[in-house]
């Protein structure tokens, strides 16, 4: 513990400076707002991160190699269209979500496959996959709402667990394992060191094809994920839903502190990214802070969290 | 030579956080005078260059133009000052014309208020005839060979009226004709009384070309002489405290078994036909022209290029790679000749490029074997004297000799028994070359096979068992260590019967 502390003092530790930040915000909203550190209000906050939490998981393991995913909004969609009729039309629910998840994980090795055989530029791929998925999405519900969910289905995201809503315990298992892949396991050395310099990865031994499927494959697992959850939460299959999510599920991973560029980025980062854009959300909304306003300084948020990573690096 | 120089520097000292790059160095230019400046990595020597062209700024000291003392605080007075330098990675705009890149910034426009294209052209075609290059400067910058874009980072130069211009390893890709007419541009400049700095690893260059040379060493004045008056050993032992004759002195072994047969191997477009095999315990050469295709062949054996025919046997069993996922399972480490392209992930730590190679033999279930992983670090930084504050520093902050052993140390932890050394010494100082020299003569005693691919002949003649050239694409000799002779190997690599 004491290493971590000087560790921490030192600013080793990548998240220091938001981890100190996301202090300070919740200590100023705990004494401007009443209601902000009420429970209601922190089940309230986790139920609305817990989701794109999930989908900023996904996107950390396609930044760290380099990438970028866009079609994670379009994936939750089919996500929730593929599991709501499938359970609609009498499939069991297991056998409904196995099989949202093993599309939305195909989903996302077809990016793969596009951007390693077919060597287009990750961007393009996945905006290509971004369109094409709403449309299939669009397609196969007719742009209808899907109702008439088991009730089983839908109370799953009402449950609390020890106070806190079960959508968060998910996110958890999610955070915990994604946390071992990259910190713990061989893959996550390849991750790191394929978006550090894929030619010099390739030279070394390490199976790029594979490991390009495997990062595109994981994003569309856990869009996958998240659309079941967030179909829950809502009782519905929506057609529109997880719209606009990559630029979310983008912007929590990189304040925090993924590069772009690849070859950096944590689990915690990205989580406490999340974390931290939906804390001044949902504070800014406690204050009564015109809406607008927190959309712009969640945009500065972005930028000087950037810089000041390009800082800390430069400093190094 | 005028009588005041054209830039005088006096006492400059420079500190960076935690290094004093410079600790107080003289170091004068005159007018048409060519003036080499050597020193190990480290000595100072860019430290220098980027005061003078204003990319640092100095702590103490003073610098004069034509004797009144100047400050230049950036890039843009450097070339007010008259200040220019060529750079290995040349600061041209790639998808540019050559003219536009000459007048960039200052574009001529004409009375409507466009851009005078045909005197920018004119211009520009004038100062390359003047240089005598001979292209059309309507020519894209991208769509030229790295040589000649070279010329043309000089020529700008010299369109820009420049007084003084630093040459920073210009020769690193040039091949041996390039360098004449490198060299024949150079006395161009000299005659019109611009004042050279020239940098180089090649000593030989300093001799062809410069009337005095300057040597730093750890950040300090060494000496200043002419080069009449001094020969290379000096120059050397002056340098690092050592003699020439001890760089390429290495034991040789009594060769083993043969390790790689190769017979006919083709790749189209890149070599035809090479047949040749390594013995165990011997260093192999392999000399030729940038582009005559080594390289590929490496590579080809490697793994990471598709060969059209031919067949290889590895320790007598037939070898089809695939990938470089299968060379290095059977043993081959190739460190490329671009390290910081290929050979490392330089915003990793030192630890993590070590286990590169060999995190499939450290895990379980896929968990590394975190015990295992810092132990083989240390293990080969110890055994590499790499020198590194920790294992856990990143290697992109690392000197080019220690980034080339963190590479070899990669391939040593995996176990490697060939090792494909694709010119290892490219831009790595004279002490640290030695270093790696030591660990080849290493690998060959502990009976492993070592390829050694280099464009410098020095080095494949005084380190080499055996030697193979290549003439573009061709294998034209196999030669033994006893037959070597410099006329000899350069015949064959230039095609000569």
């Amino acid at each position: 513990m004491k290493k971590l502390i000087n560790k921490f003092k030192e600013g080793k530790i990548a998240e220091g400076n938001l981890i100190l930040i996301l202090i300070a915000i919740i200590i100023l909203l705990a004494i401007f707002s009443p209601k902000f550190l009420t429970a209601n209000n922190i089940k309230n906050l986790v139920r609305q991160t817990s989701i794109i939490g999930v989908v900023a998981i996904g996107m950390t393991f396609v930044i760290i190699s380099g990438g970028i995913d866009l079609s994670v909004g379009s994936i939750l969609g089919v996500a929730s269209i593929i599991s709501s009729m499938l359970m609609v039309s009498g499939l069991p629910i297991f056998l409904a979500i196995i099989v949202a998840m093993v599309v939305c994980t195909l989903l996302g090795v077809i990016n793969g496959i596009i951007v390693y055989d077919g060597k287009v530029p990750p961007f393009i791929a996945t905006l290509g996959m971004m369109t094409a998925a709403r449309g299939i999405v669009m397609l196969i519900s007719n742009a209808r709402m899907i109702a008439g969910l088991p009730r089983t289905f839908s109370n799953f995201a009402q449950i609390t667990i020890l106070g806190m809503p079960s959508l968060f315990f998910v996110w958890l298992l999610v955070i915990i394992a994604t946390f071992i892949v990259t910190s713990q396991t061989v893959i996550g050395r390849n991750l790191f060191a394929f978006g550090s310099n894929p030619e010099a990865a390739r030279l070394s031994g390490i199976n790029i094809r594979t490991l390009t499927y495997f990062i595109y494959g994981i994003s569309g697992f856990m869009c996958a994920i998240a659309g079941i959850l967030m179909t829950s939460r809502l009782s519905n299959g929506i057609p529109t839903a997880g719209t606009g999510y990559e630029l979310d599920a983008i912007a929590a991973a990189v304040v925090g502190g993924a590069s772009l560029s690849g070859g950096s980025g944590t689990i915690i980062g990205t989580v406490l990214g999340a974390l931290l854009i939906a804390i001044i959300r949902n504070g800014g909304n406690l204050l009564g802070i015109n809406p607008f306003i927190l959309q712009i300084s969640v945009g500065v948020l972005i930028v000087v969290s950037v810089m000041i990573d390009q800082r800390r690096k430069a400093s190094v | 030579m005028g009588d005041t120089a054209f830039i005088e520097l006096n006492q400059i000292v420079k500190d960076f956080p935690g290094v004093k790059a410079l600790k107080g160095v003289d170091f004068s230019v005159y007018p048409g005078e060519v003036h080499g400046l050597i020193g190990e990595n480290g000595a100072g020597k860019s430290t220098i260059i980027k005061i003078m062209m204003g990319v640092h700024q100095k702590n103490s000291g003073s610098i004069k133009i034509n004797g009144d003392e100047v400050i230049i605080d950036n890039i843009i007075q450097a070339g007010r000052l008259g200040l220019a330098a060529v750079y290995q990675d040349l600061n041209l705009a790639m998808d540019l014309s050559i003219g536009e890149n000459f007048f960039i910034g200052n574009l001529p426009k004409k009375k409507s208020g466009l851009v005078n294209w045909k005197y920018v052209y004119e211009e520009t075609e004038k100062t390359l005839k003047d240089l005598k290059i001979v292209i059309d400067p309507r020519k894209k910058i991208s769509e030229l060979s790295p040589a000649m874009q070279e010329m043309v980072a000089i020529a700008k130069t010299v369109h820009l009226n420049s007084k003084l211009v630093i040459f920073d390893e210009p020769t690193a890709l040039l091949t041996n004709e390039e360098v004449e007419i490198l060299f024949d541009i150079i006395k161009t400049l000299k005659k019109r009384n611009v004042a050279i700095v020239y940098i180089s690893h090649r000593l030989e260059e300093i001799f062809d070309i410069c009337d005095r040379v300057t040597i730093f060493k750890d950040g300090e004045w060494v000496d200043t002489t002419d080069v009449e008056e001094i020969d290379e050993d000096q120059l050397i032992n002056k340098m690092v405290g050592r003699n020439i004759t001890e760089m390429y002195n290495i034991g040789h072994q009594s060769p083993g078994d043969d390790v790689i047969r190769v017979k006919n191997l083709t790749r189209e477009g890149n070599f035809q036909n090479i047949s040749f095999d390594v013995k165990a315990g011997e260093i192999f050469g392999f000399f030729g022209l940038v582009g005559s295709g080594r390289t590929e062949i490496m590579r080809a054996i490697f793994g990471a290029d598709k060969l059209t025919s031919g067949s290889i046997e590895l320790n007598g069993k037939p070898y089809k790679p695939k990938s470089p996922i299968d060379g290095i399972k059977k043993g081959i480490g190739f460190l490329p000749e671009d390290r910081k392209e290929q050979g490392l992930a330089l915003a990793l730590s030192v630890k993590h490029n070590i286990n590169l190679s060999s995190y499939k033999d450290i895990n379980r279930f896929s968990f590394v074997d975190k015990k295992q992983e810092n132990s083989r670090a240390d293990k080969y930084i110890d055994k590499m004297s790499i020198k590194t504050p920790s294992r856990r520093q990143t290697v992109g902050n690392l000197s080019g000799g220690n980034q080339q052993k963190v590479v070899i140390g990669k391939w040593l932890c995996n176990d490697s028994n060939i090792f494909i050394f694709d010119e290892p010494t490219v831009g790595i100082d004279v002490g640290a070359k030695r270093e790696i020299y030591k660990l080849m003569e290493e690998l060959a005693a502990a009976g492993k096979a070592v390829i050694l691919i280099s464009s410098y002949l020095p080095e494949v003649m005084g380190l080499s068992d055996r030697m193979a050239v290549i003439y573009e694409g061709n294998l034209t000799a196999v030669l033994d260590r006893k037959d070597f002779s410099e006329e000899r190997i350069l015949k064959h690599a230039s095609g000569i019967k």
